[in-house]
């Protein structure tokens, strides 16, 4: 047990050295060297065009960074597409992008693994439902009935059902791209939760990128800022506080107000 | 590792209550009635059915009813493989086409000394190879399938006329076969309905049926949970193309004689017609083929209700575009009402 507490001990499942990736004459990530311990939130946050999103394309092998190194699992790899990504247990959940509004909740959470009576070809429906219902239910998801179209869920029960699925399918990364964006109060809580719970769980690491720092410092770990295309600010969220994080921010931008002052 | 855990798991006991009625009974009973549409739609067959009997007695006879039957099947086949297109976010115009082209390949193959049997299996397979042709076209140079299959259509056409010589000709016979393929006056209606229940058990209970549903419901969505979505399209078109050669060959027994303009796009109209009006979205992800069914079973008592009045065809093709922009309307404001639904 004592070991386990020595930062040695603890694997990072993912860590990437210089990262670079440039969008023509944009440089989105500049130098980004960061890593995900096993079983942590990591908040990733920074102001808009920090490359946050770029950065978390790149992890889920959506686009291929322009030099540097990733590591999964102490491997180094190349994330060369979606598949490949989740077939090292990386999965992203976009809002919206996710779920078949035509179809009931249980038969998303089974897309493509649809339980069968095989031989016979039929859906076993009862046994998804179930399933399903269980799933959900450990994960804390709250929704009226399995068996209703997504299309009648709110935004928030949407992402929880998206975020229950991808674990339900064996991720181990999860990637989440501001899952509270747009979200009311009460919607923003649910997603809390749900990532409360899978914490405590201990079996997913989490990245998430969030614009609220109330949030971040409330669910994570650990946080992340992202500025100017490198990692400028790596502090566990015991350590830090919001008012130095608003601080980190005002910096930048009267940095920024004073580099342009200059210029002109 | 979440299976092993989730079935020990208790069931959960709670199931929150049906949300409380909010609307007045009217609006809670339309909306009930486009929930159940095939339901609505069976409402609207029995209606015209007592209309037409009171109107003219002729109505519920035999004769009629077989007549009734005629207008129905081939096009209640064929709307069963287009609904499985519409849900997937596609169509087919060239079914009229493939309804021609069908019976000739029968007919040829079978002039050459081939069994009539072999004849029919012949004439599905190219049916499936023009599905094919109108998927890989359609998927693999993301051409409309509107415009893929308009092209399909008219090169079809001209394969029909070509190797008809323009020419009709009488369709062999064989054994048993005519009787179970259309002379009997009951087989063509047997086989629609067997199809159309065929096609509801594909679309409701299998995951060929779901992954229809999610490509047409969330294409990317449905891409990104690793559903072959290119795959799942090509095969509806080929669904579609064999259901329309089947419809023709069928239409060629009961009829004795094949005419290689038999085609064309009524009868595709007529289907896709049914389709939308038993609550297909066109724009993918909604529709059962029951409703298809029923349909093309309004339409056609309809249809056959004003021949019988004497009714001219111009009122009813004003009364079909009539229906058509109103169940289109229902359609989309359905669609609304489904996502104003959520809490
Ligand atoms: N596909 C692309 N092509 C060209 N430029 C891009 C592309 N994707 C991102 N960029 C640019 O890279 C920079 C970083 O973008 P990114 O989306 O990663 O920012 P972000 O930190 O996620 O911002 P936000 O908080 O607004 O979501 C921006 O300047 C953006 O314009
Ligand atoms: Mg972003």
């Amino acid at each position: 047990m004592t070991e386990a507490t020595l930062p040695i001990a603890i694997p990072d499942v993912i860590r990437t050295e210089h990262l670079v990736k440039r969008f023509g004459a944009v440089t989105a990530l500049r130098d980004v060297s960061m890593h995900l311990v096993k079983g942590e939130v990591l908040g990733l946050v920074g102001d808009n065009g920090a490359g946050k999103s770029t950065l978390i394309k790149i992890l889920t092998g959506f686009m291929q960074p322009g030099g540097g190194e990733i590591s999964v699992n102490g491997e180094e790899v190349k994330l060369r597409s979606v598949s490949y990504a989740r077939s090292l247990g990386i999965e992203t959940v976009y809002q919206d992008l996710a779920l078949v509004n035509e179809l009931s909740v249980y038969h998303n959470v089974f897309l493509n693994r649809e339980l069968r009576y095989s031989p016979l070809p039929f859906l076993n429906n009862r046994k998804m439902r179930e399933q399903a219902r269980d799933h959900l239910m450990k994960m804390g998801v709250n929704i009226p009935s399995v068996d209703l179209e997504v299309a009648k869920l709110s935004g928030g029960q949407r992402q929880s059902i998206a975020i229950a699925r991808a674990v339900y399918t064996d991720a181990k990364i999860l990637l989440l791209d501001e899952p509270l964006a747009a979200m009311g109060a009460k919607e923003a809580t649910l997603i809390l939760e749900l990532i409360h719970n899978l914490k405590a769980m201990g079996e997913v690491s989490i990245i998430m990128i969030a614009h609220n720092y109330a949030q971040v410092l409330e669910i994570c770990d650990r946080v992340n800022l992202l500025q100017h295309g490198t990692i400028t600010f790596d502090k566990p969220v015991a350590e830090t506080s919001l008012d130095e994080l608003n601080e980190l921010v005002m910096r930048e931008y009267r940095v920024g107000t004073t580099k342009t002052s200059m210029k002109s | 590792m979440a299976e092993t855990i989730l079935s020990n798991a208790p069931m959960p006991e709670t199931e929150l209550p049906p949300e409380p009625v909010r609307k007045g009974f009217w609006s809670r009973l339309g909306r009930i009635f486009l929930r159940q549409r095939e339901a609505s739609i069976l409402v609207v067959a029995i209606v015209l059915v007592i209309y037409f009997q009171l109107s003219s007695s002729n109505f519920l006879t035999q004769f009629n009813i077989l007549t009734l039957f005629e207008f129905i099947s081939a096009t209640a086949i064929i709307a069963a493989g287009e609904v499985m297109l519409l849900i997937c976010g596609e169509i087919d115009i060239s079914v009229g086409q493939v309804f021609a082209l069908a019976p000739f390949i029968m007919y040829l193959v079978n002039q050459a000394g081939f069994s009539l049997w072999v004849g029919i299996v012949a004439a599905l397979l190219v049916s499936s190879v023009v599905g094919l042709l109108n998927g890989i076209v359609t998927v693999w140079f993301k051409i409309p399938s509107l415009i893929t299959t308009l092209g399909t259509q008219f090169l079809l056409n001209g394969i029909t006329l070509t190797i008809s010589m323009g020419e009709p000709v009488l369709t062999p016979s064989e054994g048993q076969i005519n009787q179970i393929m259309g002379v009997n006056p009951y087989s063509e209606i047997v086989w629609a309905i067997a199809v159309m229940l065929v096609v509801q058990v594909i679309l409701s209970f299998t995951r060929w049926g779901k992954h229809t549903v999610a490509t047409g419901g969330n294409q990317l969505g449905a891409s990104e949970a690793g559903v072959n979505i290119n795959r799942v399209k090509m095969g509806n078109f080929m669904l579609t193309s064999v259901l329309a050669g089947l419809a023709g060959i069928l239409e060629a027994f009961r009829i004795t004689s094949i005419s290689p303009l038999a085609g064309g796009t009524t009868i595709m109209f007529a289907a896709v017609a049914g389709a939308v009006i038993g609550g297909t979205a066109l724009s993918g992800g909604i529709g059962t083929v029951v409703g298809a069914f029923l349909g093309v079973l309004a339409l056609s008592i309809l249809n056959d209700g004003f021949t019988l009045l004497g009714v001219s065809a111009y009122t009813y093709d004003i009364i079909l575009g009539a229906a058509i922009l109103i169940a289109m309307i229902l359609n989309v404001r359905l669609r609304i009402w489904r996502e104003a639904g959520r809490q």
